[in-house]
């Protein structure tokens, strides 16, 4: 049944398209599912110059017949309860876009959109993590039919042949070997290839249909006939020709670089290309209503060698004069080497950062002035540590009670009991403590050589052991005691256990703090 | 609308004018001197209070780790009245740390008023501290060193004039027997605390602590030493109130010790 089709395809009845009613049979029913026994056949119809065209048709019309390139009017004659919608064509990039940053963050580095319905993705060094080629691509398969896509996909060693075996090929997956790629699609249409209409129009009067006849042509002749397009199109998808995937960045970091004409070595000739480069970045971050959080300087040194200084900031800032001066605390750090021939600066991380509306008071403003360039600035002194606040935390253990925070989080102040201006970092044992048991303070004890006598003294608090932290503070218990010494020196001191139960600790004595 | 002016140049002027009085105004607000609240002080400084943008050293009067305990906790009044008055935040540069921030939150320095900083050098502390001078929007900045000359001196002298803000300089014992504050300097002020036994009270119990505090030395004025109640809550200190009959106070003290 070879009449009416090229070489490389079978010919259609004539009567396949014609639905049951009118007399002709369908060449394969379709099979049952709940869309084909459910479903209306759906079509999707664009204007193009007068008149409607199908544009895409789902399974059930397309078993129908219905075809896209078909006239809509048509279609309508051909099935009567047929649902036709308007194509959107924006809608479809959107989504598409959206699969692609998704594929960016969850699959592999390198994601771009290829057509109007197809993404390529570079596998290179990645499938391993999911289980191997074959695994990944049924869990694609799995995540897509989840959002009510079907797909296609195909792995090989260039993006050409992936695209003609993903496109033209027969199997839901295909996985092509390396190496395979010219035996693999030689028997594939030639518009596998991505040829422009033109290209192809001409190859289908010359008679050649598959992508095996242009392998045997002279090249010369080939680039005359169908365009050097073709060739190229043709060697790529070979292997003979690279062709490089331009990857979809989700987020663009912003990024500022200056090549200078001649290398610079000296310190002010550095500040001055920093300025210039902050203030770019001011301008571009102002534009993207964003402010950084840290800045990599990087420069390129005539040699090929890079040097690269960072600065980080306690908040959100795209103010040059401040990020000049944290910039220039860190030139001395650059060696300039045989000079720098390149700088580039690039804010890796970036939050949003809107304009606020500046009181227009002239020094009557009642907001307390902003700390934040000031922590940055002292973060530059002390780097790598960073100025602290203290905030409270949940203990009732003295020295656990205290925590670092971030110089402009919000600290938490602690209940009232009488505590020591400074703290020893590690409790101090007293010898020859006289003391009354089980509650009162010391009369005397010796610290660090030094005996003292008490003349006063308030306690005891008692600090039981966090039974939840280690088995040895199961029943510990420390009795806290502010004494004054004979001289007006006011020492905090404990003692371990209650004096009462011998688990609780061994009666000895610890000095702890210091009151003023 | 003040119509008929001669000239809308001339209004602005004015404006202008009136605008920088009170932003002068403002400023002048701001360094105004800080009275301790305890008349017998404030008399006897020169400025009646300490000046807001100058600096002042504090040691404390011995080695003793309880002298400095109390020399802290009388900077620390000092920070927490100065943090109080402007409202703002104050700063703590440090090379060992050791404070205890629960302490200073009972002196009046609350953790939502008070950042630190941790230098590895006394010449980073120094550092920090000039730069937070200068920046100007802190309250008053306390730098903790073991030494400083007269050159570290002067610069924070200049950059606390500069800044606006006033610096509180806490001298470390270097060694056990030599006063941090022996050598040269050009602080406003520089005062020397030591501990002093409180007052007896009629039930056991320690009563409010007691400094014996020490101007060494004050720019045009004289030196004077005190006795003096410690801060409290809100970093005010306070004058005793003159005991009776101290011999017969201090026989009671040891039977109350228990």
């Amino acid at each position: 049944m070879r009449e009416m089709g090229r070489r490389s395809e079978a010919a259609e009845h004539v009567f396949k398209a014609m639905p049951a009613d009118e007399g002709g049979s369908s060449a394969s029913p379709p099979a049952i599912s709940w869309s084909t026994l459910w479903a209306r056949p759906t079509i999707m119809i664009a204007r193009t110059g007068q008149r409607d065209i199908v544009t895409s048709a789902c399974p059930v019309a397309l078993e129908m017949g219905l075809r896209p390139g078909m006239a809509a009017a048509h279609a309508r004659a051909l099935v009567t309860d047929l649902d036709v919608r308007e194509a959107d064509p924006d809608a479809d990039r959107a989504s598409l876009d959206r699969l692609a940053l998704h594929a960016v963050g969850h699959w592999t580095p390198t994601v771009s959109v290829c057509d109007a319905d197809g993404l390529w993705m570079d596998l290179t060094g990645v499938t391993h993590l999911f289980g191997g080629e074959q695994r990944f691509c049924r869990r694609l398969l799995r995540f897509l039919e989840w959002l009510g896509f079907t797909a296609r996909i195909a792995i090989a060693g260039t993006a050409g042949a992936a695209y003609a075996l993903a496109r033209y090929g027969s199997d839901p997956i295909t996985l092509l070997p390396a190496g395979m790629e010219t035996q693999a699609i030689a028997d594939l249409p030639l518009a596998a290839l991505r040829l422009e209409p033109q290209a192809l129009h001409a190859a289908a009067r010359f008679g050649l249909e598959r992508i095996a006849d242009l392998y045997p042509m002279p090249r010369g002749p080939l680039a005359k006939r169908l365009g050097l397009a073709t060739v190229r199109r043709l060697d790529q998808a070979r292997g003979m020709v690279a062709e490089p995937i331009i990857p979809v960045v989700p987020f663009e970091t912003p990024r500022v670089e200056r090549r200078l004409l001649e290398p610079i070595g000296t310190a002010q000739a550095i500040t001055q290309v920093i300025g210039d480069l902050v203030d770019d970045l001011a301008i571009q971050l102002q534009e993207r209503g964003m402010g950084l959080r840290s800045a990599h300087l990087a420069c390129l040194i005539v040699d090929g060698s890079e040097q690269r200084v960072a600065i980080g900031t306690a908040r959100a800032t795209r103010d040059p004069a401040h990020l000049k001066r944290m910039l220039a605390m860190r030139v001395e750090r650059i060696d300039p080497g045989l000079g720098i021939e390149a700088m580039t600066l690039a804010a890796p991380r970036v939050e949003e950062l809107k304009s606020e509306t500046v009181e227009a008071g002239l020094g009557r403003d009642d907001r307390p002035p902003e700390i934040a360039p000031l922590v940055d600035q002292l973060a530059g002194r002390i780097e790598p540590d960073m100025p602290f606040r203290l905030s409270s935390h949940e203990s009732d253990v003295p020295e656990r009670a205290v925590r670092r925070i971030a110089p402009l989080a919000k600290p938490m102040g602690w209940p009232g009991w009488k505590r020591p201006i400074r703290l020893l970092g590690r409790p101090e044992l007293l010898s020859n403590v006289i003391a009354l048991m089980p509650d009162h303070p010391p009369r005397r004890f010796t610290w660090r050589g030094a005996s003292y006598r008490v003349v006063a003294g308030d306690g005891p608090e008692r600090i039981h052991g966090e039974w939840w932290r280690s088995a040895r503070e199961m029943w510990a218990v420390r009795d806290y005691f502010r004494v004054e010494a004979a001289g007006g020196e006011r020492f905090w001191l404990f003692r371990r256990g209650d004096g009462v139960d011998e688990q609780t600790g061994n009666l000895s004595w610890f000095m702890h703090g210091m009151f003023g | 609308m003040p119509s008929l002016s001669p000239s809308p140049a001339r209004s602005h002027a004015d404006a202008v004018a009136a605008l920088r009085a009170s932003l002068a105004q403002g400023q002048a607000e701001r360094v105004a001197a800080l009275p301790f609240g305890v008349p017998e002080i404030d008399e006897r400084l020169a400025d009646h209070g300490l000046d807001g943008a100058g600096l002042h050293e504090i040691a404390a009067a011995t080695s003793s780790v309880s002298d400095d305990a109390a020399a802290t906790l009388f900077a620390a009044g000092i920070a927490a009245r100065f943090a109080a008055l402007h409202g703002t935040e104050m700063f703590w540069a440090l090379s060992r740390f050791d404070l205890y921030a629960p302490g200073l939150e009972q002196a009046g320095l609350g953790p939502e008023r008070l950042f630190y900083a941790q230098g590895t050098t006394d010449s980073m502390v120094l550092a920090m501290a000039e730069d937070a001078l200068r920046d100007g929007s802190l309250a008053c900045v306390v730098a903790e060193v073991k030494a400083a000359d007269q050159t570290a001196t002067r610069r924070l002298q200049l950059a606390a004039s500069d800044g606006r803000t006033p610096i509180l300089l806490y001298r470390r014992h270097r060694s056990r027997d030599r006063c941090p504050l022996s050598g040269l300097s050009s602080a406003m002020t520089r005062w020397r605390i030591g501990c002093a036994p409180s007052a007896p009270l009629p039930h056991p119990g320690v009563g409010r602590p007691r400094w014996l505090v020490d101007l060494v030395r004050q720019r045009n004025g004289n030196p004077f030493s005190l006795e003096l109640e410690a801060c409290d809550d809100t970093g005010r200190l306070a004058l005793p109130a003159a005991a009776r009959d101290r011999a017969a106070a201090a026989a009671g003290a040891a039977i109350k010790a228990a």
